[in-house]
């Protein structure tokens, strides 16, 4: 009989489990979700995985040089005038990085949870939901940061960096994805269609769009900006925008701070939600 | 090879008798079909009268599905002559295929569209009209066991509903040849018998029915005749009941001495019966008269750790003739 | 079954085959159109919703920076200039997503093309069928992007509405040629995702669509000269505010955008009636 060897103090396994913080969600084995992450990219094809970098890069490319003949220079942050290549690439950074960390952990997840079943071979083993959502949050940030470096190292090339401040956008991207990363496997766990999928563009179409990423929020009336500066990409953007020229005011810990306290609430929701996202 | 072609189709069971003279619906002389290389279907030839029963039984890549696609026309035969309701399906696909309701190997349902709507869809196909298509849909989810889900979205139904919906939707358009391609792979025991007994109505409403398998017992239930085809050919050709006669024997004894010592005692076995198989887990004896078969072997000194006398069954020809290793 | 019974019995099957011959890509396509009735609200959310972004974010927002009435922009304001080249830009896009996941699902997926290729229906009338459904949707998405554009005040001339053609034919001529590259799909690699990133976006942003095309270097220039999107994007701006340049030029966009469209439903049939053959 077990009572044997809880009566003599030695904890079994599951006692432990269920003493532990979160117990029945968390085995503290997210390395496995990650790794078994890993092994599949090297079967997936490697030129998607490129892909993603590219798309901000033509976006710089395109705007950045054909736009950016016409429009000339614009005002920087810091209120001297920069090109409009140099304007709009640490926010085309922080779409990609908005862009990258929603589809994985909305897309992504939807399909291996619905399609694919990945998520409840998982769950047959010891491990826990929060497992399968720190390690996929994990991967996908990893993902982020390789593609930020990338696009780091695109805008140097085209002399768009001038200062060294400007290799802190890596980490800042990276701290972006985590946010829009948690939030949106928390608003996952509520949708159940690929109709209601399709939602999550209808927001992010708008974001993209408004968020002063090619041209100044002065451009709005009153109302409109406040109602953007309430949305999480303007001060994604923002935030790299002041890094790119290591300008910084009294706005940039109100941005470092909009992204923790969105990790915060996101985790706080996906935790919560974790059973109806995986355990249903 | 024997083929038993024009032979009186003996009704076996609980099968009503067939009349003696009805008109072809399909003969295939000859027929074959290559891949490159590969002969999928290897020179076959076969003939089907109007309300029969026929069955294709084979394992896995014997060319089952292949013959059934050229028989609708949607795969092109590479030689030989194949006519459909008097139709040649290569050059008049249309037209075969407004005879005929298919059943295909995987459910291709259009898991967007509602249970309903699936059936008009698809006979909107046949040019049939709304006021024609209605009522019949609703007829047939009833047939169907359906009528409760006719709202349901297709993904939200089980295998076995899916089936029947497929089986519903092949109907549509009332065809007199119904074309089944592995009809009940997949299904539990409850929705596989379900299945079986709205073929059985569909039969006694005169239906033609052709259908592939490879399980023996669903064979044995619904065909009245059938060939068993392997490699693309025809191995052997008729009623069940004379297959089993012709290629196996009345009853088969299994005998199991342990897996160490069937293939020893196996050779003490011989002469009992018509003919012994040594199987690593069990050695079978084929003999008209199990009971005596299994007296002389116990006889002769011999104690199975377990033994059984049972009808023999098309598994047993079908295995004779195809043989026991794996196909793929 | 001669018993009597409540309901009419079916046509005859020569009934069916006449029928199915002649109007077989029509029954295919209402199957399309009622599969995309499960989307509306997804769909009009879109049709409606990106077009009053892209043109409030770029027309208005974006124009602020730009030297509005340059002789760059053909003397108009910059939201007539880029007007035509959104609509175009969303009906090639529409077409991207519409000529490749669904494929891919009526093969592969769902395997929904053969559920009417066991009925009397030809791959042809099935390939058909899918592209008149879609077109439909792209001729819809269009008016209603245009009714968009006119309510901007974004189309000066009286000619704009014929955009709405022009944009649905250079949807097609993107449309057509991915289609029969999405039937010839067998496995499936992430070949869309490619498709998006290294096709699509690239014509979207080298095509002329916000800046003239000359304004680029010569060494991408050239994508705009092979991309539908200009081609359709050029042909809309003549029709909108009578764009200065060749009549041969004109009719030279016609021509490549139905050139394509044409080949690419060759293909497309070929394609489909080898894949469903076998």
């Amino acid at each position: 009989m077990s009572t044997a060897a809880s009566g003599t103090g030695q904890r079994t396994a599951p006692d432990e489990a269920r003493n532990r913080t979160f117990g029945a969600l968390y085995s503290r084995n997210a390395r496995a979700v990650i790794s078994r992450g890993l092994m599949a990219t090297r079967s997936t094809n490697w030129l998607v995985m490129v892909s993603g970098f590219f798309e901000p890069v033509l976006f710089l490319v395109s705007m950045g040089v054909g736009l950016g003949a016409i429009v000339g220079d614009v005002q920087g942050p810091d209120g001297t005038p920069i090109s409009y290549a140099a304007y709009i690439a640490p926010a085309l950074l922080a779409v990609s990085a908005m862009n990258g960390a929603v589809y994985d952990s909305t897309w992504n997840v939807f399909f291996k949870m619905n399609f694919a079943k990945l998520y409840q071979g998982m769950l047959y083993t010891s491990l826990g939901p929060l497992d399968v959502a720190l390690g996929e949050i994990f991967l996908a940030l990893l993902r982020g940061m390789l593609y930020a470096t990338g696009f780091t190292a695109v805008m140097g090339a085209l002399g768009l960096i001038t200062t060294a401040w400007a290799l802190l956008m890596i980490p800042a991207s990276v701290l972006i994805a985590f946010g829009f990363a948690s939030l949106g496997m928390g608003i996952t766990s509520f949708l159940k269609t690929f109709q209601q999928m399709d939602w999550i563009n209808f927001i992010l179409l708008p974001m993209f769009l408004f968020s002063a990423t090619f041209y100044p929020l002065s451009v709005y009336p009153g109302p409109i900006q406040w109602l953007i500066q309430a949305m999480p990409l303007w001060h994604g953007v923002e935030l790299l925008r002041q890094i790119s020229v290591g300008s910084f005011t009294a706005a940039t810990p109100l941005h470092i701070g909009y992204y923790l306290a969105m990790t915060a609430v996101g985790m706080l929701l996906t935790t919560l939600r974790l059973r109806s996202l995986f355990l249903k | 090879m024997r083929r038993v072609h024009n032979e009186a189709i003996l009704p076996s069971g609980t099968r009503s008798g067939s009349p003696p003279s009805r008109p072809a619906v399909i003969t295939a002389e000859d027929l074959t079909k290559t891949y490159g290389d590969v002969a999928a279907v290897d020179g076959i030839s076969f003939t089907v009268m109007a309300g029969e029963s026929f069955g294709l039984l084979g394992p896995n890549g014997a060319g089952k599905s292949t013959t059934m696609k050229m028989i609708g026309g949607v795969t092109r035969r590479t030689s030989g002559r194949l006519s459909t309701m008097g139709l040649d399906p290569d050059t008049h696909g249309p037209e075969v295929r407004a005879h005929l309701g298919v059943v295909p190997q995987q459910d291709n349902l259009d898991e967007e569209l509602r249970v309903r709507d699936n059936l008009l869809v698809y006979g909107r196909y046949f040019g049939l009209a709304m006021s024609y298509l209605k009522p019949k849909a609703d007829e047939l989810l009833e047939f169907a066991q359906l009528t409760d889900k006719a709202r349901a979205k297709v993904d939200a139904l089980s295998g076995g509903m899916k089936r029947r919906l497929t089986i519903a939707r092949s109907l549509i358009n009332e065809p007199r040849i119904l074309l089944l391609d592995e009809p009940t792979t997949g299904l539990d025991p409850q929705a596989r018998h379900i299945l079986w007994d709205r073929l059985f109505r569909l039969k006694e409403q005169g239906v033609t029915l052709i259908l592939t398998t490879h399980y023996m017992d669903e064979a044995e239930q619904l065909c009245d005749r059938l060939i068993v085809v392997d490699k693309g050919r025809i191995m052997a050709e008729g009623s069940p009941a004379q297959l089993i006669r012709e290629h196996s024997t009345r009853e088969v004894v299994e005998l199991r001495f342990g897996s160490e010592r069937n293939a020893t005692i196996g050779s003490r076995l011989s002469g009992i019966g018509e003919r012994l198989e040594v199987l690593p887990d069990r050695v079978l004896l084929y003999a008209d008269d199990g009971e005596s078969a299994l007296e002389e072997a116990t006889s002769r000194g011999l104690r199975p750790l377990t033994s059984l006398v049972r009808r023999s069954s098309l598994e047993d020809v079908f295995l004779r003739l195809t043989g026991r290793s794996l196909v793929d | 079954m001669t018993d009597a019974r409540a309901v009419p019995s079916a046509h005859p099957p020569e009934a069916s085959a006449a029928r199915a011959r002649r109007w077989g890509a029509f029954y295919y396509a209402e199957q399309v159109l009622r599969v995309m009735k499960g989307y509306t609200w997804s769909i009009l959310m879109y049709s409606v919703g990106q077009p009053v972004a892209y043109l409030f974010a770029m027309g208005v927002g974006l124009a602020s920076l730009v030297d509005t009435g340059s002789v760059a922009f053909g003397g108009v304001s910059y939201l007539a200039f880029i007007a035509p080249a959104l609509l175009v830009s969303a009906a090639v896009m529409t077409a991207a997503n519409e000529f490749t996941f669904p494929v891919m699902a009526g093969f592969k997926w769902r395997r929904t093309y053969f559920g009417p290729h066991a009925s009397p229906l030809t791959p042809g009338q099935i390939a058909a069928g899918h592209i008149m459904a879609v077109t439909l949707r792209l001729l819809l998405q269009s008016a209603i992007y245009f009714a968009a554009v006119a309510l901007f005040g974004a189309s000066p001339s009286g000619w704009g509405w014929a955009g709405v053609f022009a944009a649905t034919l250079a949807g097609l001529a993107f449309g057509l040629p991915l289609m029969a590259y999405s039937a010839s799909i067998t496995e499936d690699k992430g070949q869309f995702a490619l498709v998006m990133r290294f096709i699509v976006m690239p014509l979207f942003l080298f095509s002329g669509t916000f800046f003239p095309l000359d304004n680029l270097p010569l060494a991408v220039r050239w994508i705009g000269w092979i991309s539908p999107i200009w081609h359709g994007t050029e042909l809309g701006r003549v029709l909108s505010f009578g764009y200065g340049e060749p009549p041969l030029l004109t009719a030279l966009h016609v021509a490549v955008l139905c050139g394509l469209a044409v080949l690419g439903w060759n293909l497309t049939r070929r394609r489909f009636a080898r894949r469903m053959g076998q």
